[in-house]
């Protein structure tokens, strides 16, 4: 289709203090059903997001970290975390909760890419339109 | 809006999806279908069983699109087609079965 763009939603805030996760997941949601190029960053505290086991009952709001495991299976495939940022908050790959899509065999592989600050200015750099939450 | 049930009243929102899916049960979806004119059949309950679990799982009311594509893994492709959900949810798979799953309504479901 030759009027797709590339989209990339930027996340930078921490998941459950702010609505800033929440929105930019809800809009992602939304964005996918408009068959787009969609990608996803985490830097800054949004690494934050992907950590696995959140438990939010003693805070009194829904956790909505189990909803990313499901981007795979609205096509979302593509999920940059940056490993500056991962590591200034003492955190690793082994951290992050797994997700994952199907590929073209029907294999159910990563779609978390590790990266370094300077790709992710070349990813941000190669998007037609970048949203930033 | 609410629902009268056992002589309580459960809270909805204006269109009708349960306000606090915690106090659904399968009675409970008996009465939401009635409201929405559906009689379960077995072939319902599939797919408003199958939403619950999806819920369960993803903490998220599935978009029809991704729905289609679940059903079609889990129970083959006569019961996932567009179709097949429009014949058994005739005012939109998504937001019916949803509604009597005691789900929010599907995020993007316009």
């Amino acid at each position: 289709m030759s009027d797709t763009k590339r989209f990339l939603y930027v996340n930078r805030k921490a998941p459950h203090g702010t609505v800033y996760a929440l929105e930019s997941l809800e809009v992602v949601l939304i964005g996918a059903a408009f068959e787009q190029d969609v990608s996803l960053a985490f830097l800054d505290d949004g690494v934050f997001q992907l950590v696995k086991k959140q438990v939010t009952t003693g805070i009194g709001v829904k956790n909505f970290a189990p909803t990313y495991r499901a981007l795979g299976d609205y096509d979302v495939k593509k999920l940059y975390v940056e490993r500056e940022s991962l590591a200034e908050r003492g955190l690793t790959e082994d951290d992050l909760m797994e997700v994952t899509h199907e590929n073209d065999d029907e294999e159910d592989v990563s779609s978390i890419e590790i990266v370094d600050r300077a790709r992710m200015a070349q990813i941000m750099a190669a998007q037609d339109v970048v949203l930033s939450f | 809006m609410s629902y009268h049930f056992n002589g309580a009243d459960i809270a909805s929102d204006e269109e009708g999806y349960l306000t606090d899916l915690s106090l659904w049960n399968p009675e409970l979806a008996l009465l939401i279908a009635k409201d929405e004119k559906i009689e379960m059949s077995d072939e319902h309950w599939e797919v408003v069983n199958f939403l619950r679990e999806y819920y369960d799982e993803y903490q998220i009311a599935p978009a029809i699109r991704v729905l289609t594509k679940a059903l079609k893994k889990k129970l083959g492709e006569e019961k996932s087609s567009n179709k097949y959900l429009y014949e058994l949810f005739p005012y939109g798979p998504a937001k019916q079965a949803c509604k009597i799953a005691g789900l929010p309504k599907p995020t993007g479901c316009v």
